[in-house]
């Protein structure tokens, strides 16, 4: 009896065991998130003024001066970005949702393992492309590597958010003699539109605080690029340098880039995945 | 590719040229075409090194990019030693944290609860590299110097891995930080896994009278066996290729040492930390250059073992929701 009694307090011990260090767990994880946001938002807002948004950056360990350039330079190679990966990222699963079959069933795999190669080696790939060939830093190759990095990205999220489309949806419009072609862009794009535009903008944030593939692109710069075959300045390259800098006052300068640029990756992750779960219990 | 699937679903009408075909293949051949670009640039740009150092450059020690007088000796050992070490920590750590916050959003936390945890999760995924990097440097490398590395040297000191003097720049710190920065992906690949373990296991268990724990160890886990294995293999390769945070931490020497405390390298934080300083020595850009090449090698290996493994699963779990 009293051994029966003991069994079961163990089972019931290591079943509260089991709940307290799964829940445990996750506090943990969620430590570091509270502790950045919050540093960022202290030691970030001391940074902020007129100046900071409108003035180019000092030289590091200078004073005075913004972050205008980096701004500059991260929308641009983020837009030139677009350009390259959002087109051929949704053609692309389009595909693979449109005509399933061996070479869709590699371009998805290899897309997959895409994301999962380390963004320095994009970087790598595009200066011995582009930058040793014209012999030029530019915000055009930074742009390139940040659109390499996204094309993957957009191929995944866009075939997921185009398999959730019912496939009566799909075989009804082409039973009514509509084109594959007017099928996908009439019916399907539009039905799964709120699912790819998710994943595009989570892309956008992805490729908007990556620092590794810029390094040997874009550069980085203490001017307003007056061409795109410039070097170009960034937000995450400007933490990068200012951050690992010995002056104090460089510090705050990071921090407060740092600001801005968690405001709107996280920003952008926030929007959309709130409004794309509205939206999916608003249609339920 | 065309006449092979077209004429047998559509009949004759589509042999015809078909634009909208073609467009949309020639994007997903683009994904092909990136995968080779990336081979053939990598190889491009390392063949000097590769020529001249051949495989000595894998097992050689010494990097001195820029010697008195003679050519570069540069060797990629210190780098693998650092990418190796700080990795295996990053895992120590974030497996078992990783399984325990897949295990709390997917079978403990209370429905209301669910969606929230993994949003924090996906946020926790979505702060760039580059601001873990600016965090780790000024509060987590601190909060190692002072609290954790100076407690494990008081207590372990006596371990090779725990001596010498501590600033908190080092493998140790390096490896916290990719502990903290994979334990969302690998949570969050281990939770979809999870989920594809079917109901009839779960309430199997149940109804014969095991408790919840009971019911994981013995039904969800092995079940899900496969699929959190290849979430560790994933979550390797990412490790592996984190460049800026691991940069910003480790304090970047040339260095085999025991000593967790010591500062080191990884090779990506070599390639992003030294490329400015290359300067027209081509040998040296080549070298680094062949770092990008094993790195990308490794990574490309581990993120094709672990999507493979999750594939396997799915055509098992009859489910095509993963990851």
């Amino acid at each position: 009896m009293i051994e029966l009694l003991s069994l079961e307090r163990r089972r019931r011990v290591s079943n509260r065991l089991f709940a307290v260090f799964a829940t445990l767990c996750f506090f943990v994880a969620l430590v570091p998130l509270v502790s950045i946001v919050y540093q960022t938002v202290v030691l970030g807002y001391a940074a902020l003024s007129l100046d900071f948004f409108t003035k180019v950056t000092p030289p590091i360990g200078g004073s005075g001066g913004g972050i205008l350039n980096a701004i500059e330079g991260s929308f641009v190679m983020v837009a030139i970005a677009s350009m390259i990966g959002i087109p051929v990222g949704v053609f692309a699963g389009a595909y693979l949702s449109e005509y399933p079959g061996r070479l869709a069933h590699s371009v998805r795999l290899l897309a997959e393992v895409l994301t999962g190669v380390p963004s320095i080696v994009t970087g790598i790939v595009v200066y011995v492309l582009i930058v040793a060939t014209f012999h030029r830093f530019s915000a055009l190759s930074g742009g390139v590597a940040l659109g390499f990095m996204m094309i993957p990205i957009v191929v995944i999220s866009t075939h997921e958010s185009l398999k959730l489309v019912s496939s009566s949806i799909r075989e009804g419009g082409l039973a009514l003699g509509i084109s594959r072609s007017k099928t996908m862009v009439h019916i399907l794009l539009t039905t799964a539109r709120s699912g790819i535009i998710t994943g595009i903008a989570l892309a956008v944030a992805r490729v908007m605080g990556e620092t590794a593939p810029l390094l040997f692109t874009a550069l980085g710069s203490q001017f307003l690029m007056t061409s795109l075959t410039d070097p170009a300045a960034s937000l995450t390259l400007l933490i990068f340098d200012f951050g690992t800098a010995p002056y104090e006052n460089s510090h705050t300068f990071a921090w407060g880039a740092a600001l801005i640029l968690l405001l709107i990756v996280l920003g952008l992750n926030i929007v959309v995945r709130v409004a794309s779960r509205l939206k999916v219990t608003g249609s339920e | 590719m065309q006449r092979r699937i077209l004429p047998r679903r559509a009949g004759k009408k589509a042999r015809r040229p078909d634009l909208f075909w073609a467009l949309l293949s020639v994007a997903a051949v683009v994904i092909l075409i990136i995968t080779a670009i990336n081979l053939y640039a990598l190889i491009n740009g390392s063949t000097a090194s590769l020529r001249y150092f051949g495989l000595g450059f894998l097992v050689g020690t010494d990097w001195v990019p820029n010697p008195p007088e003679g050519p570069p000796l540069l060797g990629a050992l210190p780098a693998i030693y650092g990418s190796v070490v700080t990795t295996l920590i990053a895992l120590l750590l974030a497996v078992p944290i990783s399984l325990g916050v897949a295990l709390f959003q997917a079978e403990l936390a209370p429905r209301r609860l669910r969606a929230p945890s993994i949003f924090l999760s996906e946020l926790l995924a979505a702060v760039p590299s580059i601001v873990y990097g600016l965090w780790g440097l000024f509060v987590l490398v601190p909060f190692m110097r002072d609290y954790v590395n100076t407690q494990l040297k008081t207590w372990l000191g006596f371990l090779p891995l725990f001596s010498g003097p501590t600033n908190g720049l080092g493998m140790l710190t390096a490896g916290v930080i990719l502990a903290i920065m994979i334990i969302p992906y690998g949570s969050s690949v281990m939770r979809e896994v999870i989920a594809v373990v079917p109901r009839s296991q779960r309430e199997g268990s149940l109804a014969l009278g095991a408790t919840r724990w009971e019911m994981i160890r013995t039904s969800v886990i092995p079940y899900a066996r496969t699929g959190i294995i290849a979430a560790i293999v994933l979550a390797l390769g990412r490790a592996i290729g984190e460049t800026m945070a691991v940069t910003m931490v480790i304090g970047n020497v040339a260095r085999i040492s025991p000593s967790l405390f010591l500062p080191a390298e990884t090779i990506p934080s070599v390639i992003a930390n030294e490329f400015t300083e290359v300067a027209g020595n081509d040998l040296y850009l080549s070298a680094l250059f062949e770092l990008g090449l094993i790195l990308f090698a490794i990574a490309f290996l581990m993120n094709l073992a672990g999507r493979i493994l999750i594939t396997r699963l799915q055509f098992k779990g009859g489910s095509d929701r993963v990851a």
